[in-house]
Order: structure tokens, then C-alpha cells, then sequence
């Protein structure tokens, strides 16, 4: 057992071995311009649109869909202004769920800004979101986009994607899809128009988003003109990084149905243990229609950020959607929107390969580190 | 529904941030006697979701949360127990 447990998958997936071997080969043979006619450059060219088809399969795209970015942010930013633009005519609404990744929520902001309107639907206690109001939503005349995660980043409940995809197609509205946490691990739910992912969540590297645009859906990069990447994305592609990141992929979803469904009985142990073990907590999220690798808690009468010092100091690595733990001094609007705890919170989110024994250690040490804060702090 | 109670007490956890007005609020409720309000002054956001999160969770009211005009909210609470 390693000393320390990193549980803090949701933000970044350790590099996967297939990613890194194939890095490192990549790096020596696709260094080249994949536009240009020559050699060294058909060899980039040919790395890359392996790795596309390679990507577009595991996604259940066609590879022509596939434009790959630098990030999942930058995916979804030029996934929601790229719709937008495309589908002025039709109209200037969007409309998200109130627990959507900061990066939908930042790119409605310029919409707004831009003179676009922007409806965020509400969720309930376990962040799913309202789907008879999403269903309501898109249906005003004039609605261009509607966005949806697959499950949500800070406390994992999957929400309704088919059902909204459903809604959606009904009134004609493409539905852009956030699978940044769930790609690799589930397989994509159908329906969408527009998806966004990141590779260093599936155990690829940094530095390389997915941007699928399904065929038939109008979509114009708002940017400067650029050849790259179908003229979704403008910049020169990182080759290496695309190689390594499929052959991440490919190997994060061959193993998923197992590992998966392996770490998804960690999350529960954690999930059923915890309230238990700790007075006072709430645990949060759908007990059963989640992501597999994510578990989040609240503690009352605790300060975040002291437990994720102690946590650390203790050997694990988690995350705090708690305002203390963020730069903003804000909770996380995701917190907020469900209207569950925001203080004492902690977000576990397991890594391929997490072991019982490392769950067992969290669970063995988290009651008396939050026993002893409470003490700390006053409270009996 | 119009019925507004006058706080039996008023904890002014204004500059304070979470979870501390939680904790003042868990102290101070049993001062007052059961179905009377405590009203929290806070101005920390988290207290806006935290306040009505703690009362769904130890089973008291949570009977309105009002915008103080200078700054932060009262949060008004009934002790059930």
C-alpha cells in the first residue's frame, strides 16, 4: 500500500501505463506537422487520425465528429459559444442545469454579456436536475442550446441525459453533453448533439479536450479562422498528447465494466459506512444513479478546510466543495443549488486501481480527525 | 402565510464564516423555549445554504431567511424540540 491514497480521481485521473508507453513513443514519431506532405508529417497525420477513430469509437461518434482541443474547459467553451454562433438565427436562449461545470456556466456568462439569455433549471436534494422544467425550458421558442453533464463533477449523481436528449429533439434543440466525468467509465448516454471531454480524467495526459459535433447539428467556431481540427478548434494539435489520451481511453473502457463496477462498491461501503462511523454527516448525491468513482460528505460543525489538512497530513489526497477550500470564498454553487451543506465537506473520487485496504484506512482514520476538530472547535 | 414571530433570540454571527454560525446556533437554541424563533444574523454565503441545510438535518424549522439592508441575512429558525 502506497503511503499515500490519492482519492481525488474527479479532478485528475493518474496517468494510465498504456497512456504513458504510448507518450513516449508518440513524442519520438509525432512531433511533425500532421498538415504537411511529407514524411514525417503522413506519420503524424496518420498517429492522429488513428487515435481520432480510436476516440470516436469508445465515444460512439464518427470520427469526422471528433475535433480534439486543449482541455475539456476549452471543449466546452467552444462547444457552447460554437452552437450559440451557429444557431443564432434560431434564436439566442440557452438553458443549463444549475449544477453544471464552472466552464458551462463562465461561457453562459459571455452569451449573456453578448445580449443572449441563459435559463440555469434547478435541481433536487441529490442534484438531479428538474427534468419537467428542463423539458419546459427548451421549449420556449427561440431556445439554441441546452446543456447537461453526464453526472455531476463535485457529488457524482448521473442526471437524465436521455430523457432530456429526448425532450430536447422534440423542439428541435441540439443538447450539448458534459461527459468530462463519467467518459471512459460508462458508456455515453445517446442523444446528444454536441460532447465534451477530458482525456486527464480518463488517465490520459493533460493538454487534450474531445469536442464531438454530430453531424446535421450548426456549429461556428466564434474564433478566428483556422484550418485545425475542422475549423472547430484553432492551433496546432498536440499529437502526442491525442495518442496518448486514446490509448487511455481504450484502456480505461476496456477495463471499465470490472474496474468500475469494482470501484462503484468502494463508493458504496464508503457511502454506507461513514454516517455510521461519524455522527453528524450527511453523505450527498443519488445513492445509485451516480458516477462509479465519486462519494461526497458534509460534516457538521466542521471546517473544510482543516479536514482536508488533517486528511492530507494523514495520507489522503480529497477534495472540499466547501467556501473555506476555494478561492472564490464562495461555496460551490453545486452545494448551493442542491441546498445541502456547504462547510465540512468532502469529495472522495477513487482512482483505477484503488484498493480495499486504502478505503479501510480512510474509514479507520476519518472519525477521529473529525472528533477532533469538532473539539477544537467548541463542539461537544 | 404571514406569521411572523419575534426572534426570542438573536445570534449575531456577522463576520463569522461557516461553520461557526452553525455551531453558535446549535449552542444557542436550547436557550430559548420549544416553537420559539432564533434569528441568525450572518453575512458568510455558505450561512444562507448552511442555516436551512442544518435545520432539514436536526429536524427544526427553517421559517425564512430575509436580506438585511446593511448586508448579510437574518435567518430565522423554530426550535421543534
Amino acid at each position: 500500500m502506497s503511503l499515500v491514497a490519492y482519492f481525488d480521481a474527479a479532478s485528475s485521473e493518474p496517468l494510465h501505463p498504456q497512456a504513458r508507453e504510448a507518450l513516449l513513443a508518440a513524442i519520438d514519431v509525432g512531433w511533425a506537422d500532421p498538415a504537411r506532405l511529407y514524411n514525417q508529417a503522413r506519420r503524424a497525420h496518420l498517429l492522429l487520425e488513428q487515435a481520432r477513430t480510436e476516440v470516436a469509437e469508445a465515444l460512439g461518434a464518427r470520427p469526422d465528429e471528433v475535433s480534439f482541443t486543449s482541455s475539456g474547459t476549452q471543449a466546452v467553451h467552444l462547444g457552447v459559444l460554437g452552437t450559440l454562433h451557429g444557431r443564432r438565427r434560431a434564436g439566442r436562449h440557452l438553458v443549463t442545469s444549475a449544477v453544471e461545470h464552472s466552464s458551462v456556466l463562465h461561457a453562459a456568462g459571455v452569451h449573456e454579456r453578448d445580449g443572449g439569455t441563459v435559463e440555469a433549471v434547478g435541481v433536487d436534494l441529490t442534484g438531479r436536475v428538474d427534468l419537467d422544467r428542463f423539458a419546459e425550458a427548451v421549449s420556449r421558442p427561440g431556445t439554441a442550446l441546452a446543456c447537461l453533464q453526464t453526472a455531476n463533477h463535485e457529488v457524482g449523481t448521473a442526471q437524465p441525459v436521455a430523457e432530456a436528449a429526448a425532450a430536447c429533439r422534440a423542439h428541435g434543440v441540439p443538447l450539448l453533453v458534459d461527459a468530462a466525468q463519467t467518459a471512459g467509465r460508462m458508456p455515453v448516454p445517446p442523444g446528444w448533439s454536441v460532447l465534451a471531454a477530458s482525456a486527464h480524467k480518463w488517465g490520459g495526459p493533460a493538454g487534450v479536450g474531445v469536442l464531438a459535433v454530430r453531424k446535421g447539428t450548426r456549429f461556428r467556431s466564434f474564433l478566428p479562422e483556422d484550418e485545425r481540427e475542422r475549423r472547430r478548434v484553432p492551433g496546432f494539435e498536440n499529437v502526442p498528447g491525442i495518442v496518448a489520451a486514446a490509448a487511455a481511453l481504450r484502456a480505461m473502457a476496456a477495463e471499465a465494466a470490472q474496474e468500475q463496477a469494482r470501484l462503484s462498491e468502494l463508493v458504496g461501503r464508503i457511502r454506507e459506512r461513514v454516517p455510521k462511523l461519524v455522527p453528524d454527516v450527511e453523505v450527498i448525491g443519488d445513492p445509485v444513479e451516480r458516477a462509479p468513482h465519486i462519494v461526497t460528505f458534509s460534516c457538521l460543525y466542521v471546517d473544510g478546510e482543516a479536514l482536508l489538512t488533517e486528511l492530507d497530513k494523514a495520507g489522503f489526497a480529497v477534495s472540499s466543495g466547501s467556501s473555506c477550500t476555494a478561492s472564490t470564498l464562495r461555496p460551490s454553487h453545486v452545494l448551493e443549488a442542491m441546498g445541502v451543506l456547504t462547510h465540512g465537506n468532502v469529495r472522495v473520487s477513487l482512482p483505477r486501481g484503488t484498493s480495499a485496504a486504502e478505503v479501510d484506512r480512510f474509514l479507520a482514520v476519518l472519525p477521529d480527525l473529525v472528533r477532533r476538530i469538532r473539539q477544537d472547535a467548541g463542539v461537544a | 402565510m404571514t406569521e411572523v414571530t419575534q426572534p426570542a433570540l438573536t445570534i449575531d454571527a456577522l463576520g463569522k464564516k461557516c461553520p461557526i454560525p452553525i455551531i453558535m446556533l446549535a449552542e444557542q437554541i436550547n436557550y430559548v423555549p420549544l416553537n420559539a424563533v432564533v434569528a441568525v444574523l450572518a453575512d458568510d454565503p455558505a450561512a444562507f445554504t448552511d442555516v436551512p441545510a442544518w435545520c432539514r438535518l436536526k429536524s427544526h424549522r427553517h421559517v425564512g431567511s430575509y436580506e438585511r439592508p446593511e448586508g448579510g441575512w437574518a435567518i430565522h429558525v423554530r426550535r421543534n424540540y
